[in-house]
């Protein structure tokens, strides 16, 4: 990753040694520090730890010490009260920053006979609170005896920061790597001092990086040269304001590193950013192959074009919808038994229509269109008046919402994620069936030389109907995918029946690799043509191009070869 | 016979045809004169609202001519010839545009209200000219030609056909309405051209002038007529049909199939576009929905169902269906879809060659029982 380069020649030897040796030390040294300069305070159990006995002691004085600290919060006069927080934040007390939360939060209030108590939750009239020194419970009180403990923005930012810096001492590295990346661009001189401790204690790679960079965006306001070593390649939106400032700084050398580091940093956002439209490209696409390849199949081998296919997606994303309301609290075990079942019922539905309709019209292909978008225009009706007309919600699961953050400027969404590999392995298990079962020796067969495939004793009719089951089944498949990105709805299938036809004919017919090279390329096309041309015109610019490219290659990307072809 | 300099009065020599014409002509009378002779009580008074919908409804007439003359006559299965429609009703939309003149919302005298409320200063250029009526009604006929033209020339020059071609027409009629959204094209986004007033200084909501627009589209749907049937007659319209039923064959034999399958396409989509632009005034509104494939796909229902390859099939499917989604979308809305959906499956399972076919065979049948069955008729 990008840390390495960040880390100067000491703190990089800091961390020799094993784990477990580090840990100690650091906590060693993280005490003496704190006890040597008073600055901070010790708050987290691991600390209090190593000074057991001073804290114990201490306990009746700092009682006293504490009020102290709190009664100077309790006035009128709110550079008064920053002075008050700055005390609390030097003070060594434990409580502190339950404290500077409290006082955040405008739960830090004084009761009628003098006692400092914290709210804890302030709806009703009567609010239950604990003493702010002992932490017990005191019970319910009215509100009405309550006093809160005002404070204004400029005290918010102090507290803030203040509990940044008390974070980053605690134990756990989320808290402290949390706090360091509120510091960026939020350090004073007051903070410079102790930063520079912290960082060389740091024992996180990352934190530790983000710190440096928190140093380095003071430094740099201090018109420090070097500074800008520190934030060179930072990703961080933050770290770029620091530097843009920098660039109109009275310095013309500081200004003129800072415009190089700033090139650097918009190098590297070209290329984030290029990987971001990237991978939108192939989520797109990654849909786009999961909504065509079912069309491919059918379309490939019986020469139908199933024009109801939208619609069968919409019965899949309608099934996970469904499978949620029978399982309510369970969305993630409804959405994978959804998998199965969007699959029977999408195939169960294309047997129908195979057997109802399109059995008659064979050699017929335009009047199957024609009879096909018939049923799609039912089957949307059906749904329209048997369910609802309107959106249903599909939840996500939780292992499925989030993104992962690969840097400051690129994160990945899971769900997407997801999908394309949902994507991936569909495909993968339909180029398994066709090469490697019975079934898919005998589809490519009859989709060769039907004929011929006949009278070698396949039962052209058996294939059909299974054919057309597992591609209907297939585009279920792809309902329940949808269902996790767009509004499950009855134009659901509408919306991508076109642009799935667009994959087959772009890809060539019968051939699975043409509908999976098409479909990530024209999600691709697309997504990159987005942002200069906008997302109708980008959608424009695909359909014309694929209209022309059919004028070049009328049978697509990868034709059939051989007699196949002439059908 | 001087076949090359009659051909356009050809089928005045047909029967079929003058059946038609003399249908269509007492059809038209009646409706005018029972709106106009009877006073407004009379239980036979036809009132302007229907007046105007049969108007429509002629108008629909012959987009299903034009979409015949390619599909039943070449084999071209286009999925988008509401976009050749569209385009015409545009055209006539946008001369009705400048008619408005300063009465508009916004006043101003040049500019419609839609591009004041875009903050636009001048017309775009494609604007230009469409004050002029002869201008614009020019390009009612040119435009659609004209993508009809270069759609088709790259189309058939590398032999795209079948549903390749049924695809990627709907694709081009996609495209377009996509596009014709986008407020940024200059023709009023999803709301499209509305508010007209008057064409040729007629008041377009005076029932004269609707009146007046659905004896046009009469007349245009008659002319039409005849102008197809004398294509599909000539010796082009033969090749035509030999192009429908065996491409590869009519090529060796040393026919330019793509030129004429691009003659007959451009002249479909001009037919449409004329089509179009009769429409718009009538019902007083074109919004990109015209592009929707839906619509497109649903003209070819009315050919099917009709019959295709007859022409006079289009105009009783045409007719009928929109009949029905009168009926329906106003007794029952919700029912109109799988009305629609159950036509499209029944027509093609069952009625191959649509209520022209069954006509054509209670007629055979009669003549078999009269003994004077011709080999020629059968086959026609």
């Amino acid at each position: 990753m990008r840390y390495p380069p960040m880390l100067g020649p000491a703190t990089a030897g800091a961390r020799a040694g094993t784990d477990a040796a580090e840990d100690e030390r650091t906590s060693q040294s993280r005490g003496s520090w704190l006890l040597a300069l008073a600055l901070s305070l010790v708050l987290v159990l691991g600390l209090s730890i190593t000074t057991p006995a001073a804290a114990q002691e201490a306990a009746p004085n700092d009682d006293v010490a504490a009020m102290t600290l709190l009664e100077a919060l309790d006035v009128d006069s709110f550079p008064a009260k920053g002075d008050a927080i700055d005390a609390i934040v030097h003070s060594d007390d434990p409580r502190a920053r339950d404290w500077l939360q409290a006082l955040l939060d405008g739960r830090l209030q004084r009761a009628g006979d003098g006692r400092f108590v914290v709210v804890l939750d302030n709806t009703g009239r009567d609010w239950p609170v604990q003493d702010a020194l002992s932490g017990e419970p005191l019970g319910q009180m009215s509100r009405r005896e309550l006093d809160r403990i005002g404070i204004n923005n400029a005290l918010r930012n102090q507290l803030r920061s203040a509990i940044a810096v008390v974070d980053l001492y605690a134990a756990d590295v989320g808290l402290r790597r949390a706090s360091a990346e509120r510091l960026l661009g939020e350090v004073d001189g007051d903070l410079a001092g102790p930063l520079a401790e912290v960082i060389e204690e740091e024992p996180d790679a990352r934190v530790r990086g983000r710190l440096v960079q928190a140093l380095a965006i003071y430094r740099l306001e201090q018109g420090e040269l070097e500074a800008i070593d520190d934030l060179q390649g930072s990703l961080h939106s933050r770290v770029r304001v620091a530097l843009n400032r920098a660039t109109n700084g009275d310095d013309p050398i500081v200004a003129d590193a800072a415009r190089e580091a700033l090139n650097g940093i918009e190098q590297m956002l070209k290329v984030n950013r290029a990987a971001e439209t990237l991978y939108f490209g192939l989520s797109l696409g990654s849909v786009l192959v999961l909504a065509a390849i079912g069309l491919a199949i059918t379309f490939g081998v019986m020469g139908v074009i199933n024009m109801a296919h939208g619609e069968l997606i919409m019965l899949g994303a309608y099934t996970t919808w469904a499978m949620q309301q029978l399982l309510p609290g369970q969305p993630g075990l409804a959405l994978i038994l959804a998998i199965p079942a969007g699959f029977m019922v999408a195939a169960l539905a294309g047997i129908a229509i195979e057997r109802g309709v399109i059995q008659f019209l064979k050699g017929r292909p335009l009047e199957t269109l024609l009879a096909t978008f018939g049923i799609s225009l039912i089957l949307q009706q059906l749904v329209r008046t048997g369910i609802s007309p309107l959106n249903r919600t599909v939840i996500t699961p939780e292992w499925m919402s989030g993104s992962i953050a690969v840097n400051d400027a690129l994160s990945l969404t899971l769900n997407r994620m997801y999908v394309l590999g949902f994507a991936l392995v569909v495909f993968a298990a339909l180029m398994l069936i066709m090469r490697r079962t019975r079934l898919g020796l005998e589809v490519r067969a009859v989709t060769q030389n039907r004929a011929m495939a006949r009278s070698m004793g396949i039962r052209a009719t058996r294939v059909d109907i299974l054919t057309f089951a597992l591609g209907s089944g297939v585009a279920g498949l792809a309902g329940v995918a949808l269902s996790q990105l767009t509004n499950v709805g009855p134009n659901l299938g509408q919306n991508y029946i076109i642009d799935s036809f667009m994959v087959v004919v772009f890809g060539g017919v019968g051939n699975l690799w043409g509908t999976l090279v098409a479909g990530l390329s024209l999600g691709v096309i697309n997504q990159v043509l987005e942002p200069w041309a906008g997302a109708v015109m980008a959608k424009i610019i695909v359909l014309v191009f694929i209209i022309l490219f059919i004028q070049k290659r009328p049978r697509g990307l990868f034709p059939q070869k051989g007699r196949a072809a002439e059908g | 016979m001087d076949s090359s300099r009659l051909w356009l009065l050809r089928p005045f020599g047909e029967r079929s045809t003058l059946i038609f014409l003399g249908v269509l002509l007492a059809a038209v009378t009646l409706v005018t004169l029972l709106h106009v002779a009877l006073p407004p009580g009379h239980p036979l008074y036809v009132n302007a609202y229907t007046v105007n919908l049969f108007g429509k409804y002629l108008s629909y007439a012959l987009l299903a001519v034009a979409v015949d003359l390619v599909w039943g006559y070449l084999g071209i299965l286009s999925l988008g010839h509401g976009a050749f429609f569209a385009l015409g009703g545009y055209a006539m939309g946008m001369y009705l545009m400048r008619q408005i003149g300063d009465r508009g919302v916004y006043g101003h005298p040049v500019l419609p209200d839609f591009m004041v409320f875009l903050n636009w200063d001048s017309l775009p250029w494609y604007w230009l000219g469409f004050d002029m009526a002869w201008f614009a009604f020019l390009m009612v006929m040119l435009v659609p030609g004209a993508l009809a033209l270069v759609f088709g020339f790259l189309a058939f020059r590398s032999r795209v056909t079948g549903v390749y071609l049924s695809i990627i027409t709907q694709a081009l009629t996609f495209a377009l309405m996509l596009a014709f959204f986008r407020n940024e094209m200059g023709f009023g986004g999803s709301d499209g051209l509305t508010d007209f007033r008057e064409l040729l200084g007629f008041n377009l909501r005076s029932s004269e002038t609707r009146l007046g627009l659905f004896l046009a589209s009469g007349v245009a749907l008659a002319l039409g007529y005849v102008l197809c049937r004398a294509i599909v007659t000539s010796k082009l319209g033969r090749v035509c049909v030999a192009t429908r039923d065996a491409e590869a064959r009519t090529r060796f034999l040393g026919y330019r199939v793509e030129r004429f399958q691009l003659f007959v396409f451009v002249v479909s989509a001009m037919l449409a576009g004329l089509a179009g632009a009769l429409y718009v005034p009538q019902v007083g509104i074109i919004n990109p929905s015209e592009f929707s494939p839906l619509f497109s796909i649903e003209i070819v229902l009315w050919v099917a169902l009709g019959g295709r390859a007859t022409l006079y099939g289009a105009v009783i499917g045409a007719i009928l269906v929109n009949y029905a989604k009168t009926v329906f979308t106003g007794a029952m809305p919700d029912a109109w879809l799988f009305a629609l959906g159950g036509l499209f499956v029944l027509v093609t399972v069952f009625l191959p060659k649509g209520v022209a076919g069954l006509l054509a065979l209670r007629l055979r049948r009669r003549r078999d029982a009269d003994g004077s069955f011709s080999g020629k008729e059968a086959s026609a």
